[in-house]
């Protein structure tokens, strides 16, 4: 316990020595992305500007802003941390979250670009009852949305008590309301262009401040990355099994069933996720959304495959108790390693810890504008224009409904995010992937492709796929019956999967052919023509 | 099945009626096209879910095989996981070429002509 508690304070104090360096940086971040909004304020004159950056968006720009809304804390952090403390296993998060772009590239982004305006409800309603479709839509848009907020809010105050040596409650809660603060005035503002300028200076920086680490990382193992792995393993004090699979999943039949469970919803919940999809309306037609994810997957895939230097590299250059110590889950393994780096009494350590905090700060803060775009924008054209208005909302009304909607979700996010500052920061972002394949994915394919499928189908596959995500987590073991759960002194934790995707995802598809099969209604033959037709051939696409 | 209520507005352009989209859904040609996309998209799409779960069930059901070193300190289960980085690059790549020769020019021919001739 003693040499743990040493190492935090060393960590303590190496950070609040050079507080103000990771404050100033910071500070700059946040001055030129607020500079940014202003601008793009100013040039927010309809709800297309507003909900689509006004859809001229080049292909490279969207690639660059879809990579700035997807690798969100959890990917910089989380899955640096993961291999650091667990080796090959963290790796999975890497390989799931690239493949599952395919998903979206083959079999979605360029329909939903072709037959939809702002919102994913839009494809979703198509050709059902706008009302009760709309409704659902809009509500699994904003429960995943909320679930991936908390994540960043929680991500936020875990890297701010570290790194700036706040530990007190009130010091966390005063961070994740400066967070929800600035995402309301980014996406209030500055709209759908504020928040893509926002994301590709993001990217770029996450990109430049993981080259420069992996570099580092690289150059002292003379670029023998075998040297690299013999090193993490013998550092880690596990030997080969450090290479291999099984450390976090191969414990017994339960974990390596939440291994499948977990890498089901990673590959199949991408495409179903909201502020991603929204992402595909801001570039000109169908065939710029397939280049836009083209480079998505060029950049995301480039980062991931540098996250193996991240992890393992902390592995090897820093000892496992000093990561524990600084952080249980290892989310803070990134920010130690370029310390390390540096030198942990150097001036170039302390600038490079502040720098590569200050990346972490800009990842968390573009994804949470992402995030509450997705939701207010589902609110406003969803369920304000369509369900509340019945269409008859002017353009006018519905953006100022989406300027409220923002302000509110922000509020909501700033309470929420101070309850869940000590919540276990992946089990909400694997829940977020998981709601996303079980509610949303199963619709979206369905409506796309499936000439039969009716509200009914719709209205069954989103509510319950929801319904059973949802649930099956809020009885699983990061909710109680466990020592890092959310509620860790009760326990009503009767199904054993920490992710409930391998249930809850084909029960989402089956409840869509179950609705469909068993309604009463005829499917609108004429709308399934039009939306065909349409997300094909980009007839009408505007 | 007759749609009596006018489709809610969606565009600004002037958008084919109801009948012709449906006229043009059942024409051979867009026949083709759909053919085209989902016969590429569709088993491509099951081949890289079936090529990951492979990796996924091997990671925790082959921990002999995945462990086996190959060179240095480099084994199985890494060369996999890298290799499932290279296969996605290939398919995003494959698919992107077949969509500009076989899907662009088809889509653009009838999206041309729904909107120009009408």
């Amino acid at each position: 316990m003693s040499p743990a508690i040493t190492h935090v304070t060393l960590a303590a104090n190496e950070a609040s020595e050079h507080r103000g360096l990771i404050i100033t940086l910071f500070a700059l971040f946040v001055l030129a992305t607020l500079g940014i909004t202003v601008w793009a304020g100013r040039q927010t004159k309809d709800a297309a500007d507003f909900y689509a950056g006004g859809r001229q968006f080049s292909a490279f720009q969207n690639g660059l802003a879809v990579s700035g809304d997807y690798m969100s804390a959890a990917s910089f952090l989380g899955i640096a941390g993961a291999i650091a403390l667990f080796g090959y296993d963290g790796f999975l998060y890497s390989i799931g979250f690239l493949v599952a772009w395919l998903v979206a590239l083959l079999l979605v982004a360029e329909p939903l670009r072709n037959s939809g305006r702002y919102t994913m409800g839009d494809v979703l309603a198509y050709r059902m009852r706008q009302r009760p479709v709309r409704t659902a839509a809009g509500t699994s848009t904003i429960v995943v949305s909320i679930f991936y907020l908390l994540a960043q809010m929680a991500g936020a105050g875990v890297l701010v008590s570290l790194l700036l040596g706040i530990t007190s409650d009130a010091g966390k809660i005063l961070i994740v309301a400066l967070v929800g603060v600035l995402m309301i005035v980014y996406v209030s503002i500055g709209g759908m262009k504020g928040t893509t300028w926002v994301q590709m200076v993001k990217a770029v920086l996450l990109i430049g401040g993981t080259i420069l680490i992996t570099f580092l990382v690289l150059l002292k193992f003379n670029f023998n990355i075998s040297d690299l792995l013999g090193q993490a393993a013998e550092n880690s004090g596990k030997g080969a099994a450090f290479l291999e699979p099984g450390l976090q999943y191969g414990a017994n039949g339960t974990t390596k069933l939440d291994f499948i469970s977990l890498g089901i919803a990673l590959v199949l919940g991408t495409a179903g996720l909201p502020h991603i999809l929204i992402r595909f309306y801001t570039v000109p037609n169908a065939k710029a959304a397939r280049k836009s994810v083209n480079w998505a997957i060029g950049i995301i895939g480039g980062f991931y495959l540098m996250t193996i230097a991240l992890g393992f590299g902390a592995a090897a250059l820093i000892s496992q108790d000093e990561i524990i110590a600084s952080n249980p889950s290892g989310n803070t393994a990134a920010p130690l390693l370029a310390l390390h780096l540096g030198g942990v009494d150097s001036a170039w350590g302390a600038i490079l810890l502040a720098t590569i905090s200050a990346v972490a700060f800009a990842t968390i803060l573009a994804v949470v504008a992402g995030l509450t775009l997705a939701s207010s924008s589902s609110f406003a054209h969803d369920i304000y224009a369509n369900v509340i208005r019945k269409g008859k909302a002017t353009e006018k009304e519905e953006m100022r409904a989406a300027r409220w909607a923002t302000v509110l979700i922000g509020i909501v996010s700033i309470a929420l995010g101070a309850l869940a500052r000590d919540l276990n920061v992946a089990g909400l972002v694997a829940l977020a992937f998981a709601v996303a394949a079980s509610a949303n994915l199963p619709t979206i394919l369905y409506s796309l492709f499936w000439k039969r499928f009716t509200t009914q189908g719709a209205l069954w596959s989103i509510y319950g796929g929801l319904i059973v995500a949802v649930g099956l987590v809020l009885f699983s073991p990061v909710v109680s019956g466990d020592p890092k759960a959310m509620f860790p002194d009760v326990d009503f934790a009767w199904f054993p999967l920490k992710n409930p995707g391998i249930i809850s995802i084909p029960f989402g598809f089956l409840m869509g052919w179950l609705g469909t099969v068993l309604s009463k209604e005829e499917p609108d033959a004429k709308k399934f023509a039009e939306l065909e037709v349409r997300s094909l051939t980009g007839t009408g696409a505007h | 099945m007759a749609a009596e209520a006018p489709p809610p507005s969606t565009g600004q352009h002037k958008l084919p009626t109801p009948e012709e989209f449906t006229e043009v859904q059942e024409s051979a040609e867009f026949g083709e096209l759909r053919r085209s996309y989902r016969s590429f998209a569709f088993p491509l799409t099951i081949a890289f879910i079936a090529w990951y779960l492979l990796y996924v069930l091997l990671s925790n059901y082959a921990g002999g095989f995945m462990g086996a070193k190959l060179f240095g300190n480099i084994n199985v289960a890494f060369v996999f996981g890298v290799l499932q980085f290279v296969t996605t690059f290939l398919i995003a790549w494959w698919y992107s070429r077949h969509a500009a020769a076989k899907l662009d020019p088809k889509a653009e021919a009838i999206k041309t002509r729904m909107e120009g001739g009408a």
